[in-house]
């Protein structure tokens, strides 16, 4: 009956197989060049015989038939859909392009939409053969070999074949399903006939090890069966090994949750004070207030825990100073950055590397100084994977001259470089206009001479190369004036 | 104590496993065994081999080498004081385990995670070798994860890196006080040093080598980390503020949130109600707003009046409920990121729309077939002949999108 009205369209095409792309393509191509509309062909597959196209008219040589490359990998998917009508769909498709060569990019066409739905089917089951493919060990040694019972929607074997092969290559293995199977030597692949659930291994020995896992790795504590069975559909429980478990874990939730909540806190287990005695000793209760410290490695050290400002929340570690205690010229920056907090020291990032590019063009020795920040912990904002630099608060700088106050007690420098206008408003207790007062050098109250500059990073943000070569030479020229004064 | 089969001991092992939840076997790189002639291969997306009926995918063998632990963290099961039963599996029991698994294409790979016995140098030291046997002499090349210790010396992180394809370090808690509170020997300061540590390798072994040009391999499927979610009363916005941090800083992968689940034998300290299930999924749909569609950190809950994320409508819905002004955006016009605001249009169908919009203008219908729910779009869209009018901005609006997408609800 399907045959006589197969044979009433002007056209038959047979194709050798259920996923013969290549079949199709040929034949799409001959009806296209010759104009012939979708509703003159009728498709069919007819695995033996030999040439599908061979009462087609053939292809016009100068007809010129352009699709998109995407076209025909989608084509190349969709052909494995178990659709008796996609061979013809696909043709209709492609007699669509000829006229409406945007076609595939309207995502609201019907037929688009169809392509898509076809076209993820397609995929998903890829995924799941991908997933719930069982293999079952027959045979010991040298003879292993593993073998799968596997039920797909659509024609995937084929397509889907190479993905075992990449993950089991070491293995030889065959995965039977009923419209075809694949099997590998450890050498080739072989596309065979289908197979019967018979023809599988029955059981293997690890189940039982599958099953343990799959019984305990489940919460019955957030039953949640919907989301298991929309990702898990039960037409496939019937091929899994741990499925059969289902139902009782899913009746016995409930009984196995309450008893988890009922089991009361109990006495501590035996072990636990023996443990606790060896690994975590409690600490001598000391009264002795813990001294001052009276070098920068001590100071460093109780900086650490610093909850001065709210500032330690967020960043990863206190940044402290680094350099000689002896140092004769402090700089001091306005805050760790991202690398700084990182790293735990600080002028290490981008910052960092142009001004020790400028001191060393300064002649000036980076080891024989000391660097550090009037805040001590890096404040930004999170976006995404960045983190955006803020400014410090006047409270959190004034928080944080507890530190620096003592890093210039114990080091006693002659000079101390504000590298910016943070740096400033700490050394000199108020905000001073930096750009102004760049260059100059401010004596303190204590004697203390401070010279001021702008931050390095400064210079980072400029983006005319020209006024950023600038800007350096500049910064290059106060370093120079940094260092006299050193000497002076 | 009585000598323990392999399956007594994968019994205990993969019961106190189950509360990590990270099962992801993604991000890596891609790699086959075609050349090696080994097992294993990873393709980019992971794969789900299974689900267990509380709905979380069986991707990866998530067990532990042991639940020995020096450590009292009073959520966790394997705490030192918990009298739940003790096991402890050697090297090679793991390393066969997650081979015959492998084999019979039951899992992605392996998520090894330990109690902490003796010293956080000796249990990281034989987590590193099952991941350097599965490698070196199984020529094992599926997914492998592993849980290091903060504590573990920089040379094991090294040799950890060098052999997995992920590795995460739990902060547990949103905040230090949580950390102290609940997991007294745990130091938050280490664990934030031990993530720094981890990105700094990790972006280091990034750069090719000066000699080779070849990029040396370190953990490329990144880092992760997990926190417990109301097991202190750390709100939605607090948690959400950490996860920004944490992303920002340590260029997480993925941060998980784990809804505190009650435990056999559970520690007096801990709240006697779990969470809700729902607050962990819009948890992770307001993180998935982060990293997906703009979203800054405080604009999630802003104006919301208890910085807790509404548990009846997704936090898209909410926040666009609370910035009305903002809408309705055109479809046929509005730029990706003003589209990305809208609720109930994903990134895919975004794309979609752009995609023919380039071709012919979209009607509410031509929306309606791409996205999921048009009740939930059709309030903050202009299309071709669709406009809201008041709608936008009126009263009963969120009842009104919560009774039509109740029918279509999946939960």
């Amino acid at each position: 009956m399907a045959r006589t009205q197969l044979n009433l369209a002007a056209h038959l095409v047979r194709l050798e197989s259920q996923t013969d792309f290549a079949g199709w393509r040929v034949a799409a191509r001959r009806l296209a060049t010759n104009d012939i509309p979708p509703g003159d062909v009728a498709w069919q597959v007819e695995p033996d015989r030999e040439d599908g196209a061979s009462d087609l008219p053939a292809a016009q040589a100068d007809a010129r038939l352009v699709v998109p490359r995407d076209f025909i990998e989608r084509a190349e998917t969709v052909i494995c859909h178990c659709d008796p009508d996609r061979f013809g769909f696909l043709y209709r498709l492609l007699w669509r392009l000829r006229s409406e060569p945007k076609l595939l990019s309207i995502a609201t066409d019907p037929d688009i939409r169809r392509l898509e739905a076809m076209e993820k089917a397609v995929h998903r089951d890829i995924h799941k053969m991908r997933a719930f493919v069982r293999f079952r060990k027959i045979r010991e040694g040298a003879d292993e070999r593993y073998v799968a019972w596997f039920e797909p929607d659509h024609f995937i074997v084929e397509r889907n074949a190479d993905f075992f092969v990449r993950r089991f290559t070491g293995m030889r293995w065959t995965i039977l399903t009923p419209h075809a199977s694949a099997d590998w030597d450890g050498e080739r692949l072989a596309i065979g006939p289908g197979a019967a659930k018979r023809d599988a291994p029955a059981e293997d020995d690890a189940e039982a090890l599958w099953r343990t896992y799959f019984e305990n790795i489940f919460n019955p504590a957030r039953l949640k069966v919907k989301a298991m069975q929309k990702e898990m559909p039960k037409k496939y429980w019937r091929n899994l090994p741990e499925a059969s478990l289902i139902p009782d874990l899913i009746a016995g939730a409930d009984r196995a949750a309450s008893d988890m909540i009922d089991r009361m806190p109990t006495s501590p287990a035996p072990h636990h004070a023996k443990v606790k005695a060896k690994h975590w000793p409690t600490p001598e209760p000391s009264d002795v207030v813990a001294p001052e410290a009276d070098d920068i490695p001590e100071l460093r050290e109780e900086a650490k825990g610093c909850r001065r400002c709210p500032l330690w929340r967020d960043a990863t570690q206190t940044v402290f100073g680094e350099g000689p205690e002896n140092a004769d010229v402090i700089f001091v920056g306005e805050q760790p950055g991202d690398q700084e907090d990182l790293a735990g020291k600080p002028f290490v990032g981008p910052a960092g590397k142009v001004f020790d590019s400028i001191l060393d063009d300064a002649e000036i020795d980076r080891r024989k100084v000391y660097v550090t920040n009037a805040v001590k912990h890096f404040k930004f904002e999170p976006r995404g994977k960045r983190r955006i630099h803020s400014k410090p608060s006047a409270g959190e700088i004034q928080a944080c001259r507890w530190w620096l106050d003592k890093e210039l007690d114990l080091i006693k420098p002659n000079l101390v470089v504000a590298l910016g206008a943070t740096a400033a408003q700490s050394l000199l207790g108020k905000a001073v206009p930096i750009t102004k007062m760049r260059g100059d050098v401010v004596q303190r109250e204590d004697g203390l001479r401070v010279f001021l500059t702008i931050h390095p990073s400064f210079i980072l943000r400029i983006r005319e190369p020209e006024d950023k070569e600038a800007e350096r030479e500049r910064f290059l020229k106060d370093m120079r004036k940094v260092k006299q004064l050193m000497a002076a | 104590m009585a000598v323990l089969s392999v399956r007594e001991k994968l019994a205990i092992l993969s019961d106190a496993a189950k509360y990590d939840a990270s099962c992801a076997s993604s991000g890596s790189t891609k790699r086959d065994s075609l050349r090696s002639g080994g097992i294993g291969s990873t393709e980019g997306s992971g794969i789900c081999h299974s689900y267990a009926p509380d709905g979380r995918c069986i991707s990866l063998l998530k067990i532990l080498l042991t639940n020995f632990c020096i450590y009292d963290c009073s959520y966790c099961i394997n705490r030192s004081s918990s009298n739940v039963r003790r096991a402890r599996f050697s090297v090679e029991e793991v390393v066969k385990l997650t081979m015959d698994f492998y084999r019979r294409n039951y899992i992605e790979g392996l998520f090894l995670s330990s109690g902490v016995i003796r010293s956080p140098d000796e249990t990281m030291g034989e987590m590193v070798e099952v991941a350097r046997r599965l490698r070196i002499e199984e020529r094992f090349g599926g997914y492998i994860h592993l849980k290091t210790i903060p504590e573990a010396s920089a040379e094991l992180i090294e040799k950890a890196g060098l052999y997995a394809d992920r590795l995460s370090i739990n902060v547990e808690l949103p905040t230090d006080e949580g950390v102290k509170k609940l997991a007294p020997e745990k130091r938050p300061e280490t664990i934030r040093l031990s993530m720094a540590k981890l990105r700094r390798k990790i972006e280091e072994k990034a750069e090719p080598t000066m000699q080779s040009r070849r990029r040396e391999r370190f953990a490329p499927g990144g880092q992760s980390t997990q926190m417990i979610v109301g097991a202190d009363k750390t709100s939605d916005d607090g948690i959400l503020r950490a996860s920004a941090r944490l992303y920002g800083s340590y260029h997480l992968r993925r941060v998980y949130y784990s809804a505190f689940s009650p435990i056999p034998d559970s520690s007096s300290s801990l709240p006697l109600q779990r969470p809700p299930l729902m607050r962990e999924h819009r948890l992770y749909q307001a993180d998935w707003l982060m990293r997906f569609y703009g979203f800054s950190q405080p604009e999630i809950l802003d104006g919301s009046n208890d910085g807790m994320l509404d548990l009846a409508i997704d936090p898209k819905l909410a926040w666009a409920l609370r910035n009305r002004g903002r809408f309705p955006v055109d479809v046929n016009r509005a730029e990706r990121e003003a589209l990305l605001r809208v609720p109930g249009l994903g990134t895919r169908v975004i794309d979609k729309i752009i995609e023919t919009r380039r071709h012919r203008r979209l009607r509410l219908e031509d929306v309606g077939r791409l996205c999921h729910s048009v009740a939930k779009v059709r309030p903050f869209i202009v299309a071709e002949g669709w406009s809201p009018g008041a709608l936008t901005d009126k009263a009963g609006l969120r009842q009104e999108i919560t009774r039509s997408c109740e029918q279509l609800s999946l939960f």
